[in-house]
């Protein structure tokens, strides 16, 4: 460990950390929004924020991906002009939790792959991220565990971890360095500091635990041979189609893009809105055909771009273990009984074929 | 929030004329089109382009000619959906956007040297007129081509000076059927796997390209296979609905594979696995 990396912020300054960063930025944070349920909202001061808070209803892809966001501007009456656009502004997101920063890690990988896409790279650019250390399991739906996501790996400018009365802060990149030295309240780190550190990294350990019975090298062969599981067949009966639980993954980014043309009927744009594989048409082709017809098929679909397929492509897995999908679900589709599932029924055809 | 201009998007169509409009039958149009500024779109045969018209929609279409035809291409569009009936309202000297050209074609430097088995079902024929066309206008890399076409009904078939052309060349083994003929129809009738086993082929040496409705695929693979033509060496091309055509916007997705960036165009060998593929 570089000590030099490591400061400390004292609690009482974080307010004046959050003044100092807002006043030449958008600074967005954990907001209490009532229920038991948080947001990443706008905040001028450390009073609003919720420290200790459950994953957000949203992820923060919200600020990298809009939900709604225009690619292209035209104007048929000038002889068709056709302008691409970005929309952006610079925003510092505080409070992200190590869940949430892999799951930004994901879609960077996407969109970076390529063909490149230049509206995502270059809103992400104008982010700045602050890390929140998770010191205990925010809920029973977390698996952050499965999916090694409750250890910072990267990913952010700061990283913040509580150890009571200050932060033990990371400083991670050179963006994160000037936020520090421009603010003039971090101090170097004492021995008891790095104490306090070491112990809660330590506590973790005993903390999380895998939470579905099942070494994490072992997934991707456990959906090799689950394809035609009744797991699926299950879900089908309980699946209502709604798209929650894409709409708030960390890693879903299918999007739809939609023609929109002014009053005038002259000029419009295209804009792409968040879509959903989850949602009956999302498979269909013009002629009719549907090639994800089920429900059961398009659940499959679902985890298997969590746990297989990028894992494939990108060699990590697409679930970030947040536990958002199984919060979300209206009709208790919970990812850690699925995974269950699946263990037991691969469990049972393997002590068939012994007996 | 800030609102620029920005060069590097990959969302931009490039502006594009119609230089013909011809109704082919009841539901299909061909478009013959060039890009602004005498621009080539240079494809490759079994390509697509995502299709704009301003204020509606945007939508994939392979491209239907041969590059060999420099200067313009063109498209046939069913009429199908929202975009699509728009399309059919276009004549010459109207403008729409193209993007593209997209996904993986037929990988003719491949085919160059062997037999060619080409078997196109309804509106399968569009995107393997412009494999034809290519094979026809390069004849001397190729050896034996068979073309095998099947369509509804003889009203539903499309090129039909271009079929008939084909049907007249010494070098072209071509044959045709319909599902259901009409009382001045004199070819054969019945669905498309009939014409197969009638094909005097060598396997080893023969690339199968095979592109026509879902359902079809599995019942011409199935004769194919009984023909001995290696699986790698049987080629289809899907169609999936897309939005991005750039391996991002998931609608195109095929278990693990994007149809936009790892098709259209697959090998037997490659798909084969794949429960969503048909």
């Amino acid at each position: 460990m570089k000590d030099l990396q490591y400061l400390v912020l004292r609690k009482d300054d974080l307010s004046s950390f959050i003044t100092h960063l807002s006043r030449d930025q958008k600074v967005v944070a954990p907001v209490a929004k009532g229920h038991g349920t948080y947001s990443f909202e706008e905040v001028t001061s450390a009073k609003d924020i919720a420290l200790k808070y459950i994953p957000t209803i949203l992820p923060p892809k919200k600020f990298f991906m809009p939900q709604k966001e225009t690619l292209v501007e035209y104007d048929l009456k000038s002889g068709l002009e056709v302008n691409a656009v970005l929309e952006t502004e610079k925003i510092t997101i505080f409070g992200v939790h190590t869940c949430d920063l892999a799951g930004i890690q994901c879609l960077n990988m996407v969109f970076s792959e390529r063909p490149k896409d230049y509206n995502y790279l270059f809103r992400k650019r104008q982010i700045t991220i602050i890390g929140l250390e998770c010191n205990d399991y925010c809920d029973e739906h977390a698996s952050c565990n499965i999916v090694n996501s409750n250890m910072p790996n990267g990913g952010y400018d700061l990283f913040f971890t509580d150890i009571g009365d200050c932060f033990v802060v990371h400083v991670n990149t050179h963006a994160g360095e000037e936020m520090v030295e421009t603010s003039k309240l971090f101090k170097n780190p004492e021995r008891s500091h790095f104490d306090a550190f070491m112990a809660l990294r330590e506590k973790k350990k005993q903390i999380f635990k895998n939470e579905v019975p099942i070494e994490p090298r072992d997934i991707p062969e456990l959906f090799d041979r689950s394809f035609d599981s009744e797991v699926w067949k299950d879900l089908e009966t309980k699946c209502l189609s709604c798209g929650n639980c894409t709409n708030v993954c960390p890693t879903c980014y299918c999007f739809d893009i939609i023609d929109d043309i002014n009053l005038d009927m002259s000029s419009g744009k295209k804009y792409r809105k968040w879509d959903s594989c989850q949602l009956e048409p999302f498979a269909k082709v013009a002629g009719g055909e549907n090639f994800r017809k089920s429900r059961a098929a398009r659940q499959r679909h679902r985890y298997y771009r969590k746990f297989e397929y990028p894992v494939a492509k990108y060699s990590r897995f697409f679930c970030t273990g947040c536990g958002r999908c199984s919060r979300t679900c209206m009709a208790g589709i919970k990812l850690k009984d699925t995974l269950n599932a699946l263990i037991k029924e691969r469990m049972n055809k393997l002590w068939i074929k012994w007996l | 929030m800030d609102k620029m201009v920005i060069k590097e998007s990959r969302y931009i169509s490039k502006k594009a004329k119609i230089l013909r409009a011809t109704k082919m039958t009841e539901h299909e149009m061909m478009f013959e089109i060039s890009l602004e500024g005498g621009v080539t779109l240079d494809h490759e045969p079994g390509q697509f382009v995502m299709a704009s018209i301003f204020g509606v929609g945007e939508v994939p279409v392979s491209v239907c000619s041969s590059p060999t035809s420099k200067n313009t291409f063109d498209l046939c569009v069913r009429v199908v959906g929202k975009v699509t009936h728009a399309m059919h309202k276009l004549e010459a000297g109207d403008y729409i956007g193209i993007r593209g050209p997209y996904g993986k074609g037929f990988p003719i430097r491949i085919f160059e040297g062997n037999d060619l088995l080409i078997v196109a079902g309804g509106l399968g024929i569009a995107p393997l007129r412009s494999l034809i066309n290519y094979v026809l206008d390069n004849r001397r890399d190729f050896g034996k081509v068979h073309i095998l076409l099947g369509c509804k009904s003889p009203k539903d078939m499309l090129f039909l000076n271009e079929l008939d052309s084909w049907n007249k060349r010494m070098d072209v083994h071509y044959e045709c059927t319909v599902d259901k003929a009409e009382p001045d129809w004199a070819g054969n009738v019945g669905v498309i796997t009939t014409l197969i086993p009638g094909v005097d082929l060598e396997p080893e040496r023969t690339f199968a390209v095979v592109v026509g409705p879902p359902v079809m695929y599995k019942f011409v693979i199935k004769e194919l296979l009984e023909k001995n033509i290696p699986e790698r060496q049987i080629l289809v091309s899907f169609e999936r609905h897309m939005k991005c055509g750039m391996g991002k916007c998931g609608r195109c997705q095929i278990q693990n594979v994007y149809c936009c960036q790892d098709g259209p165009v697959f090998n037997y060998e490659q798909i084969k696995h794949m429960s969503e593929a048909f």
